[in-house]
């Protein structure tokens, strides 16, 4: 147990549970950040935060449900890219809205000197974070091994909650 | 301007969080114990976030200074 040898790594144990382009990033950023300080880090994901571990990361976003999502252009002068938007509701959910909505919000995050997805999930890796598959979850909606990233481990609740039980920090994102 | 002798050079201007964190991380792992990194950063959160890395992971920041809206570190790695 970690607190009875103060020598040994702080742990960190997340869930990420859900696989829209906003919420990618919180698992991986502190993922990545609690890695670098030398903690043992493991993510399970689960139901829609699966798609998190696909090869080839397509995660999109829409204000639809995020109402208090500020809508600001990447480009242009620094008082237009400062205007929010007063998009109605119901213009939300007309085709290509979730497209615009998702390369807005990722030409922004790199103007702004935010890493990609796919790079968080590469240092993750590279900082040997584990990341576990749920297996229920890949049952219900048709997923094998193979669809995703070969780091991936996969494992169910039993193994996330021993984990989780030495863990310093425990996170349901 | 403080002098201090520094190994290498890190520069993460531009670079949001968690960024800073993790390439002072890489960069530390490639000096020997007891040399010096000198990090340079842009990101506001780079001061509370490095001083906040130093506790966990045991190294030590010798010295930081702002500079034209430039956050530099010296960091020497102890362990």
């Amino acid at each position: 147990m970690s607190r009875s040898d103060p020598d040994a790594p702080r742990k960190l144990a997340i869930i990420a549970s859900k696989g829209t382009l906003d919420w990618a990033y919180p698992p991986f950023i502190l993922a990545s950040a609690a890695a670098a300080m030398g903690w043992e880090v493991q993510i399970f994901f689960t139901f829609y935060g699966l798609i998190l571990l696909k090869p080839k990361l397509d995660a999109a976003v829409s204000p639809l449900g995020n109402p208090a999502m500020p809508m600001k252009m990447p480009f242009g002068p620094e008082g237009f890219q400062n205007i929010d938007w007063p998009i109605p509701v119901f213009l939300m959910g007309f085709p290509g809205f979730q497209a615009l909505a998702t390369s807005l919000m990722k030409k922004t995050f790199a103007n702004k000197g935010v890493a990609t997805i796919e790079d968080l999930r590469e240092m993750c890796i590279d900082l040997d974070v584990k990341l576990i598959g749920c297996q229920m979850t890949m049952d219900v909606f048709g997923f094998t091994k193979e669809d995703f990233i070969e780091e991936c481990e996969i494992g169910g609740a039993a193994t996330f909650l021993e984990f989780a039980s030495e863990a310093d920090v425990q996170l349901f994102i | 301007m403080t002098e201090i002798h520094y190994d290498e050079v890190l520069d993460n201007s531009g670079l949001l969080c968690p960024m800073p964190v993790v390439k002072t991380t890489r960069a530390i792992k490639k000096i020997q114990v007891g040399q010096v990194l000198k990090m340079i950063a842009t990101d506001p959160g780079a001061p509370p976030d490095m001083e906040a890395w130093a506790r966990q992971t045991g190294n030590e920041i010798l010295a930081q200074e702002e500079q034209d809206g430039k956050f530099i570190f010296y960091i020497k790695r102890v362990k």
